[in-house]
């Protein structure tokens, strides 16, 4: 098990250092530069030579790269342009805002997910796999930003019942139930995709299990209709969800940033929008590589689960 | 256990997590404090430095915090005493004496003096400077021609110019001339921009990164104390999220409200400011190669655009019609007598004829967004539309904004016969010199991207920089406003009216044509 784990943690290597290549160059490459977009009305040639000299960039691209590269292994991100303040502490402020959201998205659509998937095919066909088939299709359907627009207005706007955007109350506030007030609406918002397609992939495992020997001879033994559900055949089927989920954990990340933006939630997505819009190139950089690394570590840890229930995996 | 019982069990916990989600909501969401003012921003700020920073967005926060050694007469853009009590200017134009009000400090307790007036721009200009590694200062060119700043005594400092230069004294209005205290400097270094000590009406209390910059009442402001004891700026991105805020009373004041929002706060509920600022946006026209090479062409442009419609219908009347390249916000040097051009299909039309620029292809850059840009899509598609009608075949290319700025500013040839446009300033001076002149062209590091070029013109605005009579300047704009609009270098197209909502309680709120949001006398009933 240890050398499986070892095994995956080397074979990230080559992806990050590809991942900083990428960034690099995509930042390299896209028209405008940072001196331009600060000065904006002002940016006359002469100007914007001055400032880049001021902020370094008048070095070859080969040379700012390792430049980046090197400062980075020793853990100095750098600083962006255009919040002044080290690049490291403000993708950790974000990144942790960001973690909060798509871990509660990310709760929700499992939780949730999984029980309307494995009830859908418990009672296939039933009443209640019907409703849950439009409810996911309907999930699935809208987009995560309209409808949390749509939640603002009627749940902010009309009814006043929560705030409409942010993380905390500006003012008092700060506790757990103003963190949960304000995490409300962009959580549901966020899970409501992810929670669709992972009911709908828990009841295709779960037919495709109830379908096999071992649970007609459960119910022959005996063995009451709920534990056949819950215990024998969802534990089966979990080696099915467990990597849907892992892609949903991709996707409430990457499918943050809308619902940041909508919500004003001090995430890491919408740091990036406004970081690439900036040109704030370190911080684009730095960001990237950052969510880049936890995602592939993310993907180790579903892989490593996978193979704990499944261990032909391994090999 | 049946499965029908399971299943209603999982139905109970669901639904037991619906009630605890809705105790969560029950207590009303909380309105805004009585004793402060929350104002939606629309970004967050890059730093509180007013040297270090270039965006209108931290101008509003700043120009609360410091004061600078003049300052805009309200509600004008034409400057008034502040930290400077008074001062003379030599025969010449060349040197500015100022004499500084006394008693008053920083807050961090340190003193106002003419030493502190000469280490903040010997730090904005002076690369050898102890402290000019706390930059970049991107505007710092603004002062360029600044040769030495000196403390003759305590309240007495002398800034002695390489040439005469009349935007000087409108210069050190605009942010990028306020005072910051020399030991926060000291203190904080490059950290200053987080760590702000000026000798404005409001401290500096603390900034929460992305959620909220809190400033509280300076009870020792020599200018009298401000009405509210404290101002929160939170920075709201999304214009949905800040109309949506401003509806649900998160928030008690709003700027730069979407055009298509604001007819949702004319009700009892809220009030609704607006103020012509110093802006123009416009079209640049190629005046070096194609049709636009044509005077009679440009002109037919002008004639040919619908601007009433655009003000009024694209931008929902958050705009006037621009008459020429100067907006009339700078009211002493705006040339009252201009006519903008009528909307007249049939002159075009009769102008094309005559130039033999009858169906003529044009490209036309549009840009997705930008400052000051308004709505440039909508914009560009009608223009397209009015193009059409006189017989252009028009083809727009658009760009994200600073990819647009990469390929307009350094000159349309080859590449584009039109582009869009949009400038706000300080003082008559800037866009005129550093957009129209000869020696503005793309090459020589100016702004006239459309290679329009008047020797005429350029006199006068050499002539109106080195006066500092402002009569004399204002009779100086006001001539070359007229032959600049008979050029049609460009097609003006309008000046922005600024706007902002605040809630129905909050008094004495007044937007200045500055496009500064100025809150020391604001507060809630």
């Amino acid at each position: 098990m240890g050398g499986y784990i070892l095994k995956r943690l080397v074979s990230a290597v080559p992806v990050l250092l590809g991942i900083t290549v990428i960034v690099f160059a995509i930042m390299s490459l896209i028209p405008g530069d940072p001196a331009t977009a600060i000065l904006g009305s002002y940016a006359t040639p002469e100007n914007v030579e001055k400032l880049n000299r001021d902020l370094g960039l008048d070095k070859p691209l080969v040379q700012q790269y390792f430049i980046w590269i090197g400062n980075m292994l020793q853990g100095d991100f750098g600083r962006s342009f255009a919040l002044n303040r080290p690049v490291l502490d403000e993708v950790l402020d974000r990144f942790s805002a960001t973690l909060v959201l798509a871990g509660a998205a990310f709760i929700l659509c499992a939780v949730l997910g999984i029980i309307a998937g494995v009830i859908s095919a418990a009672r296939q066909y039933g009443w209640a796999d019907r409703a849950i088939t439009v409810a996911v299709i309907l999930g699935i359907s809208i987009p995560s930003f309209f409808l949390g627009m749509m939640m603002i207005l009627f749940f902010a706007v009309r009814l006043k019942w929560l705030p409409v955007s942010g993380m905390y109350a500006i003012y008092g506030g700060g506790d757990l139930p103003d963190l949960l007030r304000h995490l409300a609406m962009p959580a549901i918002a966020l899970s409501l995709v992810a929670t669709g397609v992972v009911a709908r992939l828990s009841r295709a495992a779960m037919l495709e299990v109830l379908r096999q020997d071992f649970i007609r001879t459960a119910r022959a033994k005996g063995v009451g209709e709920g534990r056949v559900i819950w215990g024998h055949a969802l534990r089966a089927a979990m080696v099915s969800i467990i990597p849907v989920l892992g892609i949903q954990a991709g996707f409430v990340l990457s499918g943050a940033v809308y619902i940041e933006i909508v919500f004003q939630w001090p995430g890491v997505g919408r740091m990036l929008v406004d970081a690439i819009l900036k040109r704030d190139l370190l911080l684009v950089q730095g960001g990237v590589v950052f969510v880049a690394a936890c995602y592939v570590f993310f993907n180790i840890v579903v892989d490593v689960a996978q193979s704990l229930l499944d261990p032909r995996i391994r090999t | 256990m049946s499965l029908s019982n399971v299943t209603r069990r999982g139905f109970g916990a669901l639904s037991a997590a619906l009630l605890a989600t809705s105790a969560l909501v029950l207590p009303a969401v909380a309105q805004t404090p009585p004793e402060a003012l929350v104002i939606g921003q629309i970004a967050e700020p890059k730093s509180l430095d007013p040297h270090a920073v270039t965006a209108v967005n931290d101008f509003r926060i700043l120009m609360n915090i410091y004061d600078g050694l003049v300052r805009y007469k309200p509600g004008t853009l034409e400057v008034e005493p502040s930290l400077a009590s008074g001062w003379e200017i030599s025969e010449d134009g060349t040197v500015y004496t100022f004499t500084l009000r006394e008693g008053v400090q920083f807050h961090d307790g340190t003193p106002f003096n003419a030493e502190a007036v000469v280490f903040n721009f010997e730090r904005m200009l002076n690369e050898d400077h102890p402290h000019h590694d706390t930059g970049p200062f991107p505007l710092s060119f603004f002062f360029s021609a600044v040769e030495e700043v000196e403390a003759l005594d305590a309240q007495t400092v002398r800034f002695t110019l390489n040439a005469p230069y009349a935007p000087f004294l409108s210069n050190l209005a605009y942010p990028t001339g306020l005072i910051v205290s020399p030991a926060a400097v000291e203190t904080h270094g490059a950290d200053v921009g987080r760590n702000p000590s000026g000798t404005g009406p409001f401290k500096f209390a603390e900034w929460r990164s992305n959620e909220a910059v809190v400033v509280t009442r300076n009870p020792d402001y020599w200018d009298g104390t401000a009405a509210s004891e404290a101002l929160i700026f939170r920075p709201i991105t999304d214009a949905n999220t800040r109309v949506a805020e401003m509806l649900a009373g998160g928030i008690d004041m709003m700027v730069e409200v979407p055009p298509t929002a604001l007819s949702q706060f004319r009700t009892d509920d809220f009030k609704v400011a607006e103020q012509a600022g110093p802006h123009v946006w416009f079209l640049i026209l190629n005046a070096k190669e194609g049709p636009f090479a044509d005077k009679r062409v440009r002109q037919a442009a002008n004639y040919a655009i619908n601007k009433s419609a655009l003000v009024n219908d694209v931008l929902e009347g958050t705009a006037e019609i621009a008459a020429g390249p100067t907006p009339p916000a700078f009211a002493w040097a705006y040339n009252e007598e201009l006519e903008p051009y009528p909307y007249d299909p049939d002159k075009a039309r009769e102008l094309i004829a005559e130039a033999g620029a009858e169906g003529a292809e044009l490209t036309f850059y549009v840009t997705e967004g930008g400052s000051g840009m308004l709505e440039p899509i909508s914009m560009g598609t009608a223009i397209q539309a009015d193009l059409a009608a006189v017989g252009f075949d028009v083809e727009i290319e658009t760009y994200e904004w600073n990819t647009f700025l990469g390929r307009v500013n350094p000159g349309l040839e080859g590449k584009a016969d039109m582009a869009e446009m949009a400038w706000m300033t300080n003082d008559p001076d800037t866009l005129p010199f550093l957009a129209l002149r000869t020696d503005a062209w793309p090459d020589k590091g100016g702004f006239n991207s459309g290679y329009y070029s008047n020797p005429k013109v350029d006199e006068l605005l050499e002539a109106a920089r080195a006066s500092t009579d402002q009569a004399e300047r204002a009779k100086l704009y006001q001539e070359m406003q007229t032959i600049v609009q008979e050029d049609a270098p460009w097609v003006f197209v309008a000046n922005w009216k600024q706007n902002a909502v605040t809630a129905a309680n909050v008094q004495n709120f007044q937007l200045e044509p500055s496009f500064f949001l100025l809150l020391k006398d604001v507060g809630k009933e």
